[in-house]
């Protein structure tokens, strides 16, 4: 039975397919209003996660079908003292699919090891969150009509973002990719993101403390939030902080057709200011998300024979 | 030094010098009731110095632990006194229960039934990583 626990766990041709699908959702809604209808998905959320609890049980819903679950781990038999695995045996008799987020890492796998029911992870602690990914992608395709020869910039904090990291690794497998990483020097890259995704895919890439200076070149900017906890003291924070705050100014050499993205929430790294600019795609982001979750709902109910 | 040969059981051979033991506590070989001989320091002609371990009983090793702690010893099975298969053993694919993830983030820092497994991804390197979390473990790493 399929899961969806890592981006990695699909093909390009599949990433294809689900994009192709959420496509034609958005084309054609109607057509999917009536797909799961008599199916139930579980949302399984041992932390809360307003959105991506709410984007999976939209989509759910746009597809006909219905949602149980719950959303902290004090409202679940997680608060008894029951196991991630006898927690998915037990939601397998009642739910068609599972979605599940977990503080903990690898705690999906668990819950998809021991499932009768396809599992995706809606977000595994820092670890992986492979719809977020999804959803990024579909933004992608439809902001810039496919993955190639894209000049990609990653602001913020590039060391712990696992959007960044996931993206990057999701984007790698395209040809003529150019990577423009953008942080303070405390928030770079792991360097293990490096010698493992970028430099054996062969992609090219610079690093830079300046929001501004390889602007003209990009296509994409995907903003992420710069958290004052990550710094070892609050002066660097204050120095850093406003150098990362995407404001109509900064984006004056920008291209026209940029594509500005960011996973949110937004704090204060986004100007609001910047929402009315044509070339914001972050709430689009969002409505994406809903589309490729029941792309992907879809095609795992399909997999394992229930529709 | 001379050691009785065994008539039905396992010789683990060429055992890096000093981790006889070890491989001696990992196997649990301290609650056989059988012979069992641990060889510390035996001359090697093609490593200097070796441990080897001697079983006298054919009972099933978990071969995992072996390639592990040193992929590349040489088991001998012995049967009716005389070597009836040699086998190499390399690093295993897959560690089940062997070494225990350390990240205080992973599933298994809570959940205690859970098995530790890891996944070998380089050979060469020879790390591995939880299949949970993905946090590498160095072989020597307990």
């Amino acid at each position: 039975m399929r899961h969806l626990i890592d981006i990695q766990n699909l093909s390009v041709a599949e990433i294809e397919k689900l994009i192709d699908t959420a496509n034609d959702i958005i084309a054609n809604p109607q057509k999917y209003s009536e797909k799961c209808r008599g199916k139930k998905l579980a949302t399984l959320f041992f932390e809360p996660s307003t959105r991506t609890r709410l984007s999976f049980e939209a989509a759910m819903y746009e597809l006909g079908g219905n949602v149980i679950g719950f959303s902290e781990a004090q409202s679940s038999s997680a608060a008894k003292g029951e196991s991630v695995a006898d927690t998915a045996k037990t939601i397998s008799c009642y739910a068609d699919i599972i979605a599940m987020r977990h503080p903990k890492e690898g705690a999906p796998l668990v819950a998809s090891l021991n499932a009768g029911v396809p599992v995706i992870n809606a977000g595994d602690g820092g670890h992986f969150h492979p719809t977020q990914t999804l959803a990024d992608l579909l933004t992608i395709q439809r902001e810039k009509g496919g993955f190639e020869n894209l000049t990609v910039g990653f602001c913020g904090d590039l060391k712990f973002g696992r959007t960044v990291h996931s993206l990057i690794s999701a984007l790698s497998r395209y040809k003529g990719l150019r990577v423009v990483l953008i942080s303070p020097e405390e928030l770079k890259l792991p360097s293990y993101v490096k010698s493992e995704v970028l430099k054996p895919a062969g992609i090219e890439y610079v690093q830079t403390t300046s929001l501004e200076e390889y602007m003209p070149e990009l296509d994409i900017l995907y903003m992420t939030r710069v958290q004052r906890e990550r710094f070892f003291n609050e002066e660097d924070y204050l120095r850093l902080k406003d150098s990362y705050i995407l404001t109509p100014e900064k984006l004056k050499t920008a291209k026209p057709d940029l594509s500005i993205m960011h996973p949110l929430p937004r704090v204060n790294e986004i100007s609001v200011e910047i929402d009315k600019d044509p070339r914001a795609c972050y709430f689009k982001q969002v409505l994406n998300g809903k589309y490729i979750r029941m792309a992907l709902i879809l095609m795992l109910l399909e997999d394992a024979g229930k529709i | 030094m001379n050691i009785d040969s065994i008539k039905n059981g396992i010789v683990i051979d060429h055992i890096p010098a000093g981790s006889g033991m070890k491989l001696y506590d990992l196997l649990g070989l301290a609650k056989l009731d059988c012979p069992v001989a641990i060889i510390k320091n035996a001359n090697s002609s093609a490593m200097g110095r070796k441990d080897i371990i001697k079983i006298d009983a054919d009972i099933p090793v978990d071969l995992d632990i072996i390639g592990y702690v040193a992929p590349n010893v040489t088991i001998n099975i012995i049967r009716g006194g005389k070597l009836c298969e040699k086998k190499s053993i390399g690093l295993p694919k897959i560690l089940k229960n062997v070494i225990k993830c350390k990240n205080p983030r992973c599933i298994t820092s809570t959940e205690q039934e859970l098995d530790h497994v890891f996944r070998l991804e380089s050979e060469e390197g020879k790390i591995y990583r939880c299949i949970y979390c993905e946090t590498k473990a160095a072989p020597e790493a307990e």
